[in-house]
């Protein structure tokens, strides 16, 4: 359970004369805490109680059917089952809210059902905690009225004063009673509230496997969720680099390319001059390969349109060493996976171009039934570990984002073999 | 013509297309337009980008394989930030003349590019080195393992569309030795020894694309 606090810091004014800041806010805080507390608690009163006059109509409507005194009652009593039902899971609903508004606690969403523990929660334990709740404010209330109490004591008139004397003396002792009170209003609030926070989470929910159940479903659905808005998210930069700076350092090589040409046979130009384009040119032609690379490894577009195979062989012609690719899936898979095969396929490629010093690698992706399995193989040094590189480490993690198993073998001294399999079922086309 | 939805790319192209004597009769922003100039104009070459509104996706290779079924004489160079050897496969399944698929930043290599562009005009081929390498990745152990080094990269550079004069340029041998080069691959690879440039490029693709 995490409580939000949501304490706003009183004003900060820390003029001379004035209480110093910091006693202030903790006044202020002090002062906030008990609003909320008795606001949270005086929101659980007509919450609470009002099932105690359905469960009184009820039972007179049950008394009646069973001695036959109400003709009414076979009528009315499905009328209040029906009540109890609605307002059961009416009163979860607001008492939901009511802890998630008023204290920050948020209580699982209950499915529409009458659970044993929330009918007790209602009909039994809410009326004694009405009562408690009850109990607190009119404590405060009275509190405030009796520490006042000499404010109320002018407006009684002066022949009932005359006649009661020593009632100062009376008013005294109440004032004093009212000071106590009011200090034990906020302890009292709070641990009234935390009894609450308690008692109600306890009581509504779901059966523990049951929650589980649906949380795990929950859960699922918001990783596919993730994974599909991460998809998206690396399309729409593939699009933007592509439509922006792709072509903008494109035009730029291609200009310094036509200031190439066209000064080429000019003797008349300082000889740097030629230089400088030449080496702006090179570093343009660099800079559009690099981006390239970068680019495509994010989500090449052909992967949308045709799929893993033809995405996979301009990942295979990048590397700087040869590769041998056989894929063997004929149907598409879903998008999601076919987004982390080819990311697992352009990680390990650059991996091993990286540490492995391979003089060539291969790449299998066949499917069978309902796996996609991957096979990158090189014959690098080896001694590859998941553990230690973020670029394996990523990998693992997006293999695992799909329920894929990932699986790496790399002795020193290579050779190299990374297997990924991913659960995949044919793509609705 | 022109056709591509980058303004800033499509300025420097035609400036590049009239330094090598074309003439530049339209220009257009996406695949319908070159359509409507296509019909309009009848150029002997159009310059396209493959991805162009409305989905940025692959229109340019539709629209070009358009022109080539009602314009068979309009040579179509495509040119794309990335090659893709599916899409030409597409392009070279029904015409293998005046056909030509670089990657985009070839235009910075101004006299490199005018040579594709003459080469597409003429009823040439041009097909990025990317493309053939990405053909080249899907071979396993069959007659191309028995290529020497210096024969791969002669059989690279003759998928490109490169004349015998051109790949001599290109890999620094005398044209002699290519020749022998490349009947020494043609009986390994037991093709056909047809004449023609564009024939010899589509044998070699057809064998390339073989067992993809």
């Amino acid at each position: 359970m995490n409580l939000l606090t949501r304490v706003s810091p009183g004003p900060l004014t820390s003029l001379p004369g004035r209480v110093a800041p910091e006693r202030r806010s903790r006044r202020a805080r002090a002062l906030t805490r008990l609003r909320r507390d008795l606001a949270f608690v005086g929101a659980g009163v007509p919450l609470h109680l009002l099932t105690a006059p359905l469960f009184v109509w009820g039972t007179i409507e049950a008394i009646g059917l069973l001695d036959g005194s109400s003709g009414s009652a076979p009528f009315v009593l499905p009328i209040t089952i029906a009540l109890v039902v609605v307002a059961g899971y009416g009163l979860t609903e607001a008492q939901r809210w009511r802890f998630r508004e008023l204290c920050g606690v948020e209580i699982p969403r209950l499915r529409f059902a009458v659970a044993r523990r929330q009918f007790a929660y209602h009909w039994l334990v809410g009326p004694c905690l009405a009562l408690v709740e009850l109990a607190v404010l009119v404590l405060a209330l009275l509190a405030v009225a009796a520490t006042t109490v000499f404010v109320w004591v002018w407006l009684l008139p002066a022949e009932f004063r005359l006649a009661h004397h020593g009632y100062t003396t009376w008013a005294a002792f109440s004032m004093a009673a009212g000071v106590a009170a009011l200090f034990a209003v906020p302890p009292s609030a709070a641990a009234l509230v935390r009894l609450e926070q308690r008692i109600a989470p306890a009581l509504l929910r779901d059966d523990k496997a049951e929650a589980l159940q649906q949380r795990v479903s929950d859960l699922t659905e918001s990783r596919a969720g993730a994974v599909d808005a991460a998809d998206a998210e690396r399309r729409r930069i593939e699009r933007d680099l592509h439509d922006g700076a792709q072509q903008h350092l494109v035009a730029m090589a291609l200009n310094l390319g036509i200031a190439k040409a066209l000064w080429k046979d000019r003797t008349d130009l300082p000889p740097d001059v030629m230089e400088v384009v030449e080496e702006a040119h090179r570093a343009a032609k660099e800079s559009i390969e690099e981006l390239n690379n970068l680019v495509r490894g994010l989500h090449p577009s052909v992967l949308d349109e045709l799929g893993l195979d033809p995405a996979l062989s301009g990942l295979a012609a990048r590397a700087p060493f040869p590769v041998r690719l056989r894929v063997d899936a004929p149907e598409r898979t879903a998008p999601a996976v076919e987004a982390v095969a080819y990311f697992v396929v352009s990680e390990a490629l650059t991996n091993i171009a990286k540490h492995a010093r391979a003089t060539r690698a291969e790449v299998a992706v066949t499917r069978l039934g309902g796996i996609l399995r991957v096979i990158v193989t090189d014959d690098g040094t080896g001694g590859a570990d998941p553990s230690g590189g973020t670029g394996l480490r990523g990998l693992a993690q997006r293999v695992s984002s799909v329920d894929g198993a990932f699986r790496l073998s790399s002795p020193t001294g290579g050779p190299t073999v990374m297997t990924v399999e991913l659960p995949c079922s044919a793509a609705a086309q | 013509m022109i056709a591509e939805d980058s303004v800033l790319l499509r300025m420097g192209v035609v400036k590049i297309l009239q330094m090598a004597g074309f003439d530049v009769v339209a220009e257009s922003g996406d695949g319908e337009g070159l359509l409507v100039a296509v019909e309009e104009h009848r150029p002997d070459l159009a310059v396209v980008d493959v991805r162009m509104p409305p989905d940025f996706t692959d229109e340019g290779i539709r629209a070009a394989l358009a022109v080539r079924e009602r314009w068979p004489d309009t040579a179509v160079l495509m040119l794309s930030q990335y090659v893709e050897e599916r899409y030409a496969a597409e392009l070279l399944a029904r015409h293998t003349s005046g056909i030509g698929y670089l990657l985009k930043q070839r235009v910075a290599d101004v006299e490199e590019f005018i040579e594709a562009l003459r080469r597409v005009a003429d009823g040439g081929t041009a097909l990025d080195p990317q493309v053939v390498a990405q053909l080249l990745v899907r071979r396993g152990s069959d007659p191309l393992e028995r290529l020497t080094d210096r024969e791969r990269e002669v059989l690279a550079s003759m998928a490109e569309g490169r004349s015998n004069a051109g790949i001599a340029g290109q890999l620094v041998l005398s044209e002699s030795a290519v020749a022998k080069h490349i009947n020494s691959i043609l009986a390994k690879l037991d093709l056909p020894r047809a004449g023609g440039d564009h024939r010899r490029v589509l044998a070699v693709l057809r064998f390339l694309e073989g067992n993809g």
